[in-house]
């Protein structure tokens, strides 16, 4: 796997992106806090200082010179942190633990900051300082202040942790970023790789599924579902050219035979007459196989949902019915209708007459004479159903999943004519509409139920 | 009457303009969109043969402009395109009938004579007559002989359909589609079926019968010699 590569997946840009916001709001943070305490640190040295001056000028007032002399005397043997300085009008050290007097300007209020050489054991550091001056009467001079590198360091200690804390987050970050982005980058390759085993031909193949449920994992399955359908259909499509193959090729052939015979048989006009009209019979046959196949390949995937309106299922059977009474009672067959009123399904009425009509074709052609072709339309328990049952000699039981099948004829109906396509449409039909094909036991017969899916409550 | 042929496979056009020939009327043809657009301008024709996919312009597009122009011509569309949605598209564009090939001669030429009689001037009518045959469409009567003669309302409208078709062939599909309103073939042929019943109530008693089958096309209702 490429560098490159890896910092190219979103997974990457996406953790980028992340990091900057969230290093972004760390400094942030960190600086309030720097800030914060490093003021406060500095008000309350200032608020010392005042406060003390503010004392020693009170002191000074009370006891004079020599009082304020003794004082600073005490206080400069402290050796910890406040500097003091008093000195008289020429700026020479009255008292206090500072060499000389600082050679910087005050600033406003009185304030200065700078530095002083102190010693150290044996050593001597250059330190900063902050200090406060006051001005007393007759030109003497007081300067208060504190030594501040103590706090300088804390102030520097606290700086460093925060870049250091900085650094660490934008370092644990880009490998975080890094390491997630592989893991998906990884998943991803196994998806393309599948892709293109397939694209080559490969269509057995399936994307690896990780088991952690995760939206990769549902992507894979879904891409799974999806070749699973692909392949199905392209072994349908296999299937159908198969059957085409055979179903009109033999016929072509017969055609071809005939007409190459007629031909080579000593000419006479009633010969040729009857070849053709033999041929034209012959290509009306193949043609309505042709129709047929093409009307279940529309039922299966050419019809739109926007061809779909509300119909009256019971006047579409009545219509179908209707149509071939005429035909059952030439046969000697009783046909007869129950439907319902206000049965309302959505669906296509082009297809679903044609499918109506190949069940009530078939039960009549089934059915020997004196026998009852029985259509009904109904409403049974919430599911709409339109069902047509005959007193033939039915399907078996292990037959009736066959028969569903393209150009599948039993046996025993060889002879009859027919293509072996009616049901094969029904079914086609029945699942446009979401509705469920059932050939059942009529006891005797076969009784073929549509039935449709309950209609959301609108 | 004259036929104008508009279909790029010259094979077909041949065995069309032979066989309109031979049943006694005019063909010409063109083999492209724009010069069948052309041609249909100059009028003169009873009858416009159109096939969908053409070079040049397609003959849904030219159709539409001809009736965009006000050419009344009836049209005939001829498709590889059977779909009910191709139908509908055929029509909307302006065809007055749609034929999806492979279609047998006679079937074309059915649907070309119904198509130029149905465009004379109907006055409105409200009475059939063929023979002594009545129709009276408002009080939805038959009568044949001075005799009232029963029938079902899917009879009558079959029995409406051919006597406002005399004289011409009318085939099964014709009748199906405009009968029925069935655009697909029953395996079974209902429709000889449905002919023989109503022959049976029209003509069965009379001398001369007016219901007839034409071999290899279909069924003509006239009054015969």
């Amino acid at each position: 796997m490429k560098p490159s590569r890896l910092l190219r997946t979103s997974t990457f840009r996406l953790a980028l992106g992340y990091l900057v916001l969230f290093g972004l709001s760390v400094a942030a943070l960190l600086g309030f806090i720097y800030w914060n305490t490093t003021g406060f640190i500095a008000q309350q040295t200032d608020e010392t200082i005042a406060a003390e001056i503010t004392g020693l000028a009170e002191q000074y007032r009370r006891t004079g010179l020599a009082g304020l002399r003794r004082i600073v005397r005490e206080r400069s043997r402290d050796q910890r942190q406040s500097l003091y300085l008093f000195t008289d009008p020429d700026r020479r050290s009255i008292a206090g633990n500072l060499d000389s007097w600082p050679e910087v300007p005050a600033g406003p209020g009185g304030w200065l900051d700078f530095a002083y050489e102190r010693p150290v054991g044996a050593r001597v550091e250059t330190h900063h300082a902050r200090a406060r001056h006051l001005l007393l009467r007759g030109g003497f001079e007081l300067l208060v202040g504190r030594d501040v590198e103590e706090r300088h360091a804390l102030e520097q200690r606290i700086r460093d942790s925060l870049i250091w804390v900085v650094a660490l987050t934008i370092g644990l970050g880009l490998v975080g970023g890094v390491v997630m982005s592989r893991s998906w980058l990884g998943r991803i390759d196994g998806i393309n790789r599948t892709s293109r085993d397939i694209m080559a031909g490969d269509l057995g193949r399936r994307v690896p599924v990780s088991g952690s449920d995760d939206e990769l994992d549902r992507l894979a399955q879904n891409l799974n579902a999806m070749l699973d359908e692909i392949e199905r259909l392209m072994a349908g499509m296999r299937q159908v050219t198969d059957n085409i193959a055979h179903d009109l090729r033999s016929p072509l052939n017969r055609l071809r035979s005939r007409l190459e015979v007629t031909l080579l048989e000593p000419p006479s006009i009633e010969s040729y007459r009857a070849a053709l009209e033999r041929t034209i019979e012959d290509a009306e046959d193949l043609l309505h196989t042709f129709t047929a196949l093409l009307g279940i390949a529309y039922a299966e995937s050419g019809a739109k949902p926007e061809d779909m309106a509300d119909l009256d299922l019971g006047a579409l059977a009545r219509d179908v019915a209707e149509l071939y009474e005429p035909v059952a009672e030439d046969k000697g067959l009783s046909l007869t209708l129950a439907c319902g009123d206000g049965l309302t399904v959505k669906g296509n009425r082009h297809l679903l007459s044609q499918a109506l009509a190949n069940l009530v074709d078939n039960a009549i052609k089934y059915t020997p004479g004196s026998g009852a072709v029985v259509v009904t339309a109904r409403d049974a328990n919430g599911t709409v159903e339109v069902a047509v049952a005959d007193t033939g000699p039915g399907i078996p039981e292990g037959e009736r999943e066959r028969v569903l099948d393209r150009f599948v004829r039993l046996e025993s109906s060889r002879r009859s004519p027919g293509s072996g396509l009616g049901l094969s449409l029904v079914a086609a039909v029945a699942r446009l509409h979401g509705a469920d094909l059932a050939l059942e036991d009529n006891r005797p017969g076969l009784r073929a139920v549509i039935r449709f899916p309950a209609r959301p409550a609108d | 009457m004259r036929v104008l042929i508009i279909e790029d496979d010259p094979e077909a056009v041949e065995y069309m303009v032979k066989g309109l020939k031979e049943s006694g009327h005019v063909a010409d043809h063109a083999i492209d969109g724009e010069d069948g657009f052309q041609m249909a301008q100059g009028e003169g024709y009873d009858v416009l043969v159109v096939d969908r996919m053409l070079p040049g312009l397609d003959g849904l597009s030219l159709v539409g402009r001809l009736r965009a122009e006000g050419n009344q011509t009836p049209v005939l569309f001829l498709s590889a395109l059977g779909t009910v949605d191709d139908r509908v598209k055929g029509l909307r564009a302006g065809g007055d009938d749609y034929l999806v090939k492979p279609y047998a001669f006679s079937e074309l030429l059915a649907r070309i004579e119904a198509l130029v009689r149905r465009q004379r001037p109907a006055e409105a009518q409200t009475r059939l007559r063929v023979g002594d045959l009545e129709m009276d469409l408002l009080a939805r009567r038959v009568v044949r002989g001075g005799t009232r003669i029963e029938l079902q309302p899917r009879e009558f409208r079959l029995l409406e359909y051919l006597m406002k078709h005399a004289g011409q062939v009318v085939t099964r599909t014709m009748l199906l589609e405009n009968v029925w309103e069935y655009h697909f073939d029953p395996q079974t042929n209902v429709i000889d079926v449905h002919i023989s019943r109503l022959r049976a109530k029209i003509d069965k008693g009379f001398a001369r019968p007016l219901l007839n089958t034409v071999r290899g096309a279909g069924y003509c209702i006239r009054e015969t010699e």
